[in-house]
């Protein structure tokens, strides 16, 4: 007697809110290429009961400064084009596949070279005018200085339709009012705190600036450093914005980067970790393995720095997003 | 399905002694986790067979847990109850295992057994090791593979799967396996074999087929002749197949409660390179392999692997703590600072992690606030004035040092005067942000 087999999918009645970054001639824009994440209506990969219009993306990380702090197994890659952003850029472009670059303003760091909001502005056209890509970028972390530099660059890079960030709980005025001015979409961060995350949300759509506009950044642990903290954080926001929660139906970034690159496992050499491989290896397999784990729970855009972390991620993505998730 | 019993109904069939045998304190509290389909009737070595038939089926947990191997190595898998973590939790960390052919020559198998034992890394606090071995048949010669398999078993000392299909050859391998391997697999042909196989000697069966309904088909045909530790194939098909299947098997097992899939599953990677193969070993890692096997023996691969299941299967319920201790990071002496932080895990491997990355070592008192991160202690009292200096004499932190400067994290900088008052020490803010401690302890902080 042959088993009925009960039915494996859950109706979803939600669904991924679809946002575009970069603007080309038509929109009024320069980039030769944008990008399009969410719209997915079930939970990662599952293929078999949803819809997944857009792949998760890759964004590269480049610094208005030289990132010396940067470990040398991830500076190296970058040494003959450190110092110059636009070029650095075009590395990632050209020879790294990056769908968008993520500029972070860390020269601005009053802690740091102290660089000045038209330092900033003219870093970020240098990396306009030298990729094709969508932009993404960053602060340099210091609130203050931020709200100061954002003004010049959101205006430099008016109607690019770049990724902004971030607004938080406490500092979300400056950069929605920039957002609606110039044309560009925002980052709404939060501190690993699933109840935030929903707030930023909120208190931007009542500053006047849609949610349809942002994109949700959870905060972002490495792969051994509380990765299940916000692993957990993305799995429960996307379980909500299927059941219809439209105030969590963001698509999520992860900046492996900044975390992942700080892990021993990721800098230390075969000499302080004797058979945990050579750091050549373990650097880009920390980083990578950190992104393959929020691809699972739901990441659409990883911010990251190592090509051969940033080439594995994408054949991944590639093999999940492939033929045969039927079966 | 049959109709669910509630605790009470199950508690009048059990035999009421509270002998405790069953590792529950009373019949009735092992009653309410039966009810709860957390325990399994099994469990109780005294239960009468018509309580037996009685409960039967309706109480078997929705997802089978299946021993592999014996003894001290031995591997629990399965007995899952929920589909995400923040549920509840996972229960038992999948197997990740190593694959060696019969076909390698001997050196080259010795080799792979020394990489295999090379395969352990501490991290905070935890030993994460490969826990099986894949021994598969590519020789086709059933004497090489039973010499294989005693090699493996010799040289590994670890539960095997035995990756066999032929029957004739498995079974002359199976003397020298060990306790509970893993029989790989039954299929459409082969299935009365190796069910007899996995009778005789007591070891689990993997079932393989190209459909859910293939597989429901020797699930049911299996259970017929008597068997019950059975662990699901996740397929040969790509890697986004294999993850479709594994979670058309878990929803199926626990949402549906479908037994003739309520089963833990393996998943066999399609190999390649280490950033390749860890991809997907992490995948069926978080969704929702009970073993995972690989080819590659990189050690950054195979520790990232075992990483991510580290992380996974930590208990969200459980508030993530650490020992509350004084932790040395780095080169230490008498010249070195003495920073205070919490005993929430998070929040000490981060400033460890960061005072690492300083290459200035330093001593950290752990203060025991519960678990807490340093605002939600402070509101809660766990992080007092009083508290921080009783830690820190208790610890004896600035006995091993020749100054008395404590650095307070800067989230507690209000606590400061009090501490000063109290124990007379110089006490020093901290930054807020721990990606400042490098800078701060490279070029503020300075011994007395
Ligand atoms: S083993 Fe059986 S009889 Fe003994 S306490 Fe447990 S349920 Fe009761």
């Amino acid at each position: 007697m042959a088993m009925t087999i009960p039915e494996a999918k859950r109706n979803w009645t939600g669904k991924i809110n679809s946002v575009t970054i970069g603007a080309g001639s038509e929109d009024g824009g320069t980039r030769t290429s944008v990008i399009t994440v969410g719209g997915a209506t079930s939970l990662p990969f599952y293929h078999f009961e949803g819809e997944f219009p857009h792949r998760p993306v890759v964004a590269m990380e480049v610094w208005d400064v030289p990132a010396e702090e940067w470990p040398e197994v991830v500076q190296e890659p970058f040494a003959d084009v450190m110092g110059d952003p636009g070029a650095w850029a075009q590395k990632c472009v050209e020879e790294h596949g990056a769908d968008l670059i993520a500029l972070r303003l860390q020269g601005c760091d009053p802690s740091g070279a102290d660089r000045s909001p038209e330092e900033a502005a003219k870093a970020a056209r240098a990396v306009l005018e030298a990729v094709g890509v969508p932009l993404v970028v960053w602060g340099c972390g210091n609130v203050d200085k931020d709200n100061d530099v954002f003004p010049a660059v959101a205006e430099a890079l008016s109607g690019e339709n770049c990724l902004l960030g971030t607004i938080t709980e406490d500092n979300y005025k400056t950069l929605t009012a920039l957002g609606t001015a110039y044309g560009h979409k925002l980052i709404a961060e939060s501190p690993v705190d699933i109840n935030i995350a929903k707030q930023v949300n909120i208190l931007a759509l009542d500053a006047g600036y849609p949610m349809e506009n942002l994109v949700m950044y959870p905060s972002t642990g490495a792969l051994g450093y509380g990765i299940e903290y916000v692993y957990s954080i993305m799995e429960r926001s996307r379980i909500a914005a299927l059941q219809g929660d439209k105030a969590m139906a963001l698509p999520i970034l992860c900046d492996l980067g900044v975390q992942v690159w700080k892990a021993k496992e990721a800098r230390a050499s075969a000499d302080e970790l004797p058979g945990w491989g050579d750091v050549a290896a373990r650097g880009p397999m920390w980083e990578a393995a950190t992104a393959y784990t929020y691809l699972v729970a739901g990441a659409d855009v990883l911010v990251m720095r190592h090509p051969q972390a940033v080439r594995a991620t994408r054949k991944a993505i590639e093999r999940l997003m492939g033929e045969g998730g039927q079966s | 399905m049959p109709k669910k019993l509630t605790g009470i109904e199950v508690y009048k069939l059990l035999p009421k002694t509270n002998c405790g045998d069953c590792n529950f304190p009373t019949c009735m509290a092992f009653a309410m986790q039966v009810a709860a389909k957390k325990a399994a009737l099994e469990q109780c070595p005294h239960v009468s067979e018509e309580a037996q038939a009685a409960l039967g089926e309706a109480q078997a947990p929705p997802m089978r847990t299946v021993q592999l191997g014996s003894g001290d190595t031995a591997l629990t898998i399965g007995g899952e109850t929920v589909l995400f973590r923040h549920e509840e939790k996972f229960h038992h960390p999948p197997g990740v295992a190593i694959r060696i052919s019969d076909s390698l020559s001997d050196e080259e198998i010795a080799q792979r057994l020394e990489e295999v034992r090379n395969l352990r890394f501490e991290r905070v606090g935890d030993e994460l090791q490969v826990d099986l071995v894949a021994v598969h048949c590519d020789s086709g010669d059933g004497d090489r593979y039973a010499q294989v398999v005693s090699k493996v078993k010799d040289g590994a000392d670890l539960p095997l799967v035995l990756q066999c299909p032929d029957p004739a050859r498995l079974s002359g391998a199976l003397k020298a396996a060990g306790q509970r391997p893993l029989l790989w697999a039954a299929d459409r042909e082969n299935w009365e074999q190796m069910a007899e196989l996995s009778l005789k000697h007591e070891a689990p069966l993997a079932v393989r087929g190209d459909s859910l309904e293939a597989l429901v088909d020797l699930t049911g045909k299996l259970k017929e002749k008597g068997l019950q530790d059975m662990i699901i194939d996740a397929g040969d098909g790509q890697f986004v197949e294999r993850l479709t299947r594994l979670v058309k098997v878990r929803r199926l097992a626990l949402q549906k409660e479908f037994r003739p899939l309520g089963y833990p599953a393996i998943a066999f990677t399609t190999g390649g390179s280490p950033l390749e193969e860890a991809a997907e070993a992490i995948a069926y890692v978080c969704k929702y392999a009970g073993v995972v096997v690989m080819e590659n023996t990189a050690p950054e691969a195979v520790l990232s692997v075992l990483t991510a299941r580290q992380n996974v299967y930590t208990d969200p319920q459980k508030p993530n703590a650490i020992e509350a201790k004084l932790y040395e990071v780095g080169e230490v002496g008498p010249e070195s600072p003495v920073l205070l932080t919490t005993n929430f895990a998070l929040t000490y491997f981060t400033v460890a992690g960061e005072v690492e990355n300083s290459r200035v070592g330093a001593y950290i008192v752990v203060a025991d606030t519960e678990g807490l991160g340093v605002l939600n202690a402070y509101a809660d009292d766990k992080l007092t004035a009083e508290r921080i200096v009783k830690t820190v004499k208790e610890q004896g932190a600035l006995d091993k040092v020749n100054h008395n400067k404590l650095v307070i994290p800067g989230l507690a900088a209000m606590l400061r005067m009090e501490i000063q008052e109290e124990s007379g020490w110089e006490v020093v803010i901290g930054p807020e942000d721990a990606a400042r401690i490098p800078h701060f302890l490279r070029n503020e902080w300075r011994p007395a």
